[in-house]
């Protein structure tokens, strides 16, 4: 049934406006070894070439990558999502990119992602929402937890744009919200414990642990 | 058995009741996607679990109908990424100059934008007059817009734009007459291209081109479709012959890859190698 113990695959970040900032404040003394791979979408121009990925490869160690449709995703890892397309995460982890329309006004969407990310990686998910000014992501959060994710939101009191956490927030299934600097400090130690460690840090962290939804 | 693996369950026979009712074949679609738009659909009909529906779709072909509908995406613009159409012109049409006729295929034109936008350049570039052009798509629906050519007006500004970014020489608006809130793209511009219902899953190639353009279709699929679809363009291709795919998709994980070179770095447009004489391809051809 449940299973304790535990260690999460993957990390899901949503950011709008503000987001450049605020990657770089999250990604900052990154190790090397990171040991899962991190997922962003950053709501950009249609137009604005693709140079977030560019822009972040110089403020940490990890690889990172603007994603391609049916890569394989490695621990490690950082993938942008293209300006543009939505990313998806297939459940065999490759990316899949799709132009459907629009979803909450924004190609990519934030909710596509983490829902696809949701079902691709259930328990093993982290799912971060931080800065922005719409309510994109919000839904996503929901179906994070719902799968037993770890749900964090980024503080609106002193997120730039609040909106967004916030909209996630009042969902009511968000586990944690932390200011940057926290959600830093916790991808950091993130890569010093081990399984064993996992849960008892995400209870320090975290007072209610989700259980994964068994039938 | 957790929820969402019952689910990928439920979605698996979803798409196999599809395919055996109807011929229908998502099996091979990329299946994040496809899972979406089933849930996207399942909240439209009211049913409580995707299983559900698969009764509804056995014996109701509307209720197929819409859900075909709902995987097939038609989102398109006219000289969609102008600069593909840059290229095209640079470093295609005058290949396609040297030939006495050439034969164009548009595989998934959806509602015929890209379609139109191509002639267009090919009618500023004066070869217009000795294309045959072919555009296909599985989506009937989809099919008949293009065939009638009337858009929104409301795009017209970004279609002008978009005209003007991918290097037109003229002025876009002598393409088209405006029709109440609609715009209605010029007769002449109709005349060479044949509208036609081919699905690149299970039909085959209908003929050699010069020129074939997929764009954001094959993102759509899995890796075994896109090699299928693939194969097929192979099939249908002339040596030195142009193969021009979306933005987001590449020749990358398909097994003949190396048969094509890219005409530009990091351009999507991708010319087939003209083979030494005497050496003989086509018995690598399923
Ligand atoms: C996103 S649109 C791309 C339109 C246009 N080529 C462009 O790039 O703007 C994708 C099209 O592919 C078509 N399509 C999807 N699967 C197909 C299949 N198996 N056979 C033929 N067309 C297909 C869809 O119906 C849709 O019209």
């Amino acid at each position: 049934m449940k299973n304790n113990k535990y260690f999460p695959e993957a990390v899901a970040i949503g950011v709008s406006a503000g987001g450049l900032k605020a990657l770089t404040k999250v990604f900052s003394n990154l190790p090397a070894d990171f040991p899962i791979p991190i997922i962003v979408t950053q709501h950009l121009h249609p137009l604005e070439d693709s140079y977030l990925a560019e822009l972040l490869s110089r403020i940490t160690l990890l690889p990172v990558k603007e994603a391609r449709d049916k890569e394989k995703i490695k621990p490690g890892d950082i993938y942008v999502a293209p300006p543009n397309y939505h990313l998806l995460i297939e459940r065999n982890e490759t990316i899949s990119l799709s132009s459907d329309e629009k979803v909450n006004h924004s190609r990519p969407s934030i909710d596509v992602m983490f829902e696809s990310a949701a079902y691709a990686w259930g328990t093993g998910l982290i799912g971060i929402i931080l800065t922005g000014a719409n309510s994109d992501g919000a839904y996503g959060i929901k179906i994070i937890k719902e799968f037993g994710g770890l749900t964090i939101a980024e503080n609106p009191k002193t997120a730039k744009y609040p909106m967004m956490p916030k909209s996630a927030i009042d969902t009511g299934t968000v586990d944690k919200i932390l200011t940057l600097s926290e959600i830093n400090e916790f991808l950091i130690n993130l890569s010093r414990i081990d399984k064993n460690g996992y849960m008892n840090f995400v209870e320090d962290i975290n007072g209610t642990q989700t259980e994964d939804i068994d039938r | 058995m957790k929820i969402k693996d019952i689910e990928n369950l439920e979605i698996t026979l979803l798409l196999d009741a599809m395919y055996q009712r109807y011929g229908y074949d998502f099996r091979d679609y990329a299946r994040a996607s496809v899972e979406r738009r089933a849930r996207q659909f399942l909240i439209k009909t009211g049913y409580k679990s995707i299983s559900e529906m698969i009764p509804a779709l056995l014996h109701d072909e509307l209720f197929f109908q819409t859900l075909v509908r709902e995987f097939s995406i038609t989102v398109t613009e006219m000289f969609r990424d102008p600069s593909v159409y840059r290229v095209l012109k640079e470093k295609v049409l005058p290949v396609l100059k040297t030939y006495p006729f050439i034969k164009i295929w548009h595989a998934g034109c959806a509602t015929g934008e890209e379609v139109y936008s191509l002639a267009i350049l090919l009618k500023e570039n004066g070869l217009y007059d000795r294309a045959t052009i072919f555009a296909t798509d599985f989506n009937d629906e989809a099919l008949e817009k293009a065939k009638q050519g009337i858009y929104n007006l409301e795009n017209v500004k970004q279609c002008t734009q978009n005209y003007q970014k991918a290097g037109g020489s003229e002025s876009f608006s002598q393409y088209y007459h405006a029709k109440y809130d609609s715009i209605v793209i010029d007769k002449s511009l109709q005349k060479k291209i044949t509208f036609a219902n081919h699905n690149l899953v299970t039909d085959h190639s209908f003929g050699e081109m010069h020129l074939i353009l997929c764009r954001n279709v094959l993102i759509y699929f899995n890796k075994t479709l896109q090699n299928r679809a693939l194969n097929l363009f192979d099939d249908s291709l002339v040596p030195g012959g142009f193969l021009c795919l979306g933005n987001k998709e590449s020749l990358l994980f398909w097994e003949k890859g190396k048969k094509y070179e890219s005409i530009e770095d990091s351009s999507k447009i991708f010319q087939k190698k003209y083979l030494p004489e005497g050496l003989n391809m086509s018995n690598e051809k399923q």
